[in-house]
């Protein structure tokens, strides 16, 4: 496919650390990890999702001035960024393994309407709803 | 620098970060009791410090955030079960009926019975949306007290409440 969305981007408070958390904790590979100055481009992925990029950007200079970095800071840290939705197999299962590496969930695996859902933040504050997507049977 | 400037002095992004925890624990239990002390523990701050840290933050009081999920809750469960109110009530924090029902009459505008029939009659076709977007939808905005909402309506309502709401 040469068409379609290939980066998406979150903003972080600290890239090493959300390297660490979306690498180590949530199974998530390094894409690009690129250094010009004190900027930084990082990007993971999904194992299964070699299509699209996950930018973990820090909001900073040159790209934003002080007062928009401090601001955009204050809203990641406050939880007010969009949602983000990831989609697994088995949502219990998957809460186990990410609750035992440390991941802050906000919500236990919850059943509603037939389905599994949980939530998680990201170290910056960033929310994650983890629902199970049962995939077809083949 | 005027009082308005002041009051949106950017506050410390990690302290924003505890506070967002604190939000959290209110968000998943809402059904508890969540006094200050609890909260500012959560949020490893001083009580004083936490409630105006809050406010700041979220734009209102801690215990009104609170107030607004447990009306949210309740108007989910009016909608989607078939649950007695009084069970609706319990499950949502509050210790009566009475209570309750004033609660939600003073921030919807009506009664959980009202409610429960308004929505039955017309279902809304939100099965696409994940279920805490829908609810957060449902939440209610309370930009003033719920005691300064009864004392702005007392004039208009003989029966207005004069006992303060207790969280």
């Amino acid at each position: 496919m040469s068409q379609g969305i290939g980066v998406v981007g979150l903003y972080v408070r600290d890239q090493d650390e959300a390297l660490e958390f979306y690498v180590e904790k949530l199974g998530f590979r390094v894409h690009t990890d690129a250094r010009n100055g004190d900027y930084r481009w990082l990007t993971v992925q999904h194992p299964d999702q070699p299509t699209l990029q996950l930018g973990l950007f820090k909001p900073q200079a040159p790209v934003l001035d002080a007062s928009t970095a401090q601001t955009v800071s204050e809203i990641v840290a406050k939880g007010a960024m969009p949602p983000l939705v990831l989609n697994v197999d088995d949502c219990r299962v998957a809460y186990e393994r990410m609750q035992a590496r440390g991941v802050e969930f906000t919500q236990a695996p919850e059943e509603r309407y037939g389905n599994v859902d949980a939530n998680f933040r990201d170290p910056s504050g960033n929310g994650w709803k983890m629902i199970e997507s049962r995939r077809a049977p083949h | 620098m005027s009082k308005q400037e002041q009051a949106r002095t950017s506050q410390d992004p990690e302290l924003l970060r505890r506070l967002l925890r604190a939000k959290d624990r209110m968000d998943a239990a809402s059904h508890e009791a969540w006094p200050v002390q609890r909260l500012a523990r959560v949020s490893s701050v001083s009580e004083a410090h936490f409630a105006r840290s809050f406010k700041e933050a979220f734009g209102l009081p801690p215990h009104r955030y609170l107030l607004t999920r447990r009306i949210e809750r309740a108007k989910a469960l009016l909608r989607d079960t078939d649950l007695p109110i009084l069970e609706i009530a319990l499950q949502t924090g509050w210790n009566s009926l009475g209570t309750f029902g004033r609660t939600f009459r003073d921030v919807t505008g009506e009664s959980p019975r009202e409610l429960r029939a308004r929505e039955r009659a017309a279902r809304h076709e939100l099965e696409r949306v994940p279920a805490c977007y829908v609810s957060a939808a449902y939440r209610p905005g309370l930009t003033t007290a719920v005691s300064e909402k009864r004392r702005q309506e007392a004039g208009a309502t003989k029966s207005a409440p004069q006992k303060p709401e207790v969280i």
